[in-house]
């Protein structure tokens, strides 16, 4: 996708899926294993825990441009860290209320059980919010941050040139990244 | 330590209507511990303040920094010039904190406002994660000693020094049955010490001008002075 199509394409939203790494990633990569189709919207962020999840993350993505956010964690019980996913829940719920207060529906924001088994399930989720963004229609910061990107989103990553190839691992790989992003 | 509670965040946006670059100013002291205005809520609440104002279309630029006390000069000088820069603060101190920084703020070449996002509710300790209730009134004439370290001021819906009152049911207080009677606390807390001679105890009529009665107070150690 070039920057041109981006800027006349319709609504396409952008999911931010906050995944555990012991349940809903794995379950994600058992949904790549198994070949489920499920929306192409969605970007996993992998954390060690649906615990760590805070509240200042997920303004920042509303912030940066995502339609939604889930948070995808373990099943009641399940948690290795024992409470983690509660935790997570509570955050979760405390965001919501900070949306609603300044008129960002709450629904953009949900907390997902998806045990590391259920692969079906994480692509069922994915859809299922990707559907959820696209019924509640753009974030509404979206647009502003287009105007002040001139047209672009100020963080797109799909215009991005692809990556040069990596000569000494992931420290050059940043680097050469920068320097192309500055030039 | 000191409790304070975050404002409702339309009178926070109010407070800062038709200005455009705002510093949200956070404290590592009391308000951090009792996670009201710490560098996590500054994160926040000025995350809040740039998706809302964004939302409206409005332009907004909004600033955080934390400084480790409000109410210490030494700690606020340097961050006068980054003040002097934005059109209001808005502090997430207690009422001390917020009343320094905005003497400071005042005294700049261009003056700048500094606003309050914190209700100062009270003295406290914490009871659980998440729970503070009031402990201490400061009211400049301590009798802990006599009420088993359970302050009738404080905790006595009346501040009654010589009670319980006639509206104390069951060990709670006739103001609210989920607020414990003080006085049942001290008969309590002085029965477990073997103290309970401490009760019949006359407290005399008390000098309130220890208190805020005696107008605003002030604490001056000689020694300390430069």
């Amino acid at each position: 996708m070039n920057s041109d199509t981006a800027v006349s394409d319709p609504y396409e939203p952008k999911v931010l899926a906050f995944c555990c790494r012991y349940c809903a990633y794995t379950a994600a990569d058992l949904a790549g294993s198994m070949r489920l189709k499920y929306a192409p919207n969605v970007r996993v962020v992998h954390i060690l825990c649906s615990g760590k999840i805070d509240t200042v993350f997920l303004l920042k993505a509303f912030e940066d441009g995502a339609d939604a956010v889930y948070v995808a964690g373990c099943n009641i019980g399940d948690c290795h860290f024992l409470q983690g996913n509660l935790s997570a829940i509570r955050t979760v719920a405390y965001t919501k209320h900070l949306l609603a207060e300044i008129g960002l529906e709450p629904e953009r924001l949900e907390f997902f059980h998806v045990a590391a088994s259920e692969g079906p399930l994480f692509a069922q989720r994915a859809d299922e919010m990707t559907e959820r963004a696209r019924r509640l229609g753009p974030n509404p910061l979206r647009k502003t941050m287009k105007q002040r990107a001139g047209g672009k989103l100020a963080r797109e990553p799909d215009t991005h040139s692809p990556l040069p190839e990596a000569k000494l691992g992931r420290l050059i790989r940043h680097a050469e990244r920068a320097e192309e992003l500055r030039t | 330590m000191i409790v304070g509670d975050l404002k409702p965040i339309e009178e926070i946006e109010t407070s800062i209507r038709g200005r455009t670059r705002v510093l949200v100013l956070g404290c590592r002291g009391c308000v951090t511990v009792c996670s009201t205005g710490g560098e996590k809520e500054v994160a926040v609440l000025a995350s809040q303040l740039r998706i809302a104002s964004r939302a409206r279309r409005e332009h907004r630029e909004i600033r955080e920094a934390t400084v480790e006390r409000q109410c210490d000069f030494e700690y606020v000088e340097p961050l006068l010039p980054e003040v002097e820069d934005v059109d209001v603060v808005l502090s997430l101190a207690c009422g001390a904190g917020v009343q320094h920084v905005a003497e400071a703020a005042a005294g700049l070449q261009r003056p700048v406002q500094v606003m309050p996002a914190v209700n100062t509710t009270f003295l406290g300790a914490a009871l659980e994660q998440g729970v503070w209730a009031e402990r201490c009134q400061g009211c400049g004439d301590c009798v802990l000693e006599i009420t088993g370290g359970i302050c009738p001021i404080a905790r006595c819906s009346k501040s009654l020094l010589n009670g319980p009152c006639g509206g104390s049911s069951g060990g709670k207080c006739e103001i609210d049955p989920e607020v414990d009677c003080g006085w049942q606390l001290i008969y309590d807390r002085l029965s477990a010490l073997g103290k309970l001679e401490n009760m019949s105890r006359v407290l005399p009529v008390r000098n309130w001008s220890t208190s805020r009665d005696g107008g605003p107070r002030k604490r001056v150690v000689e020694e300390l002075r430069s």
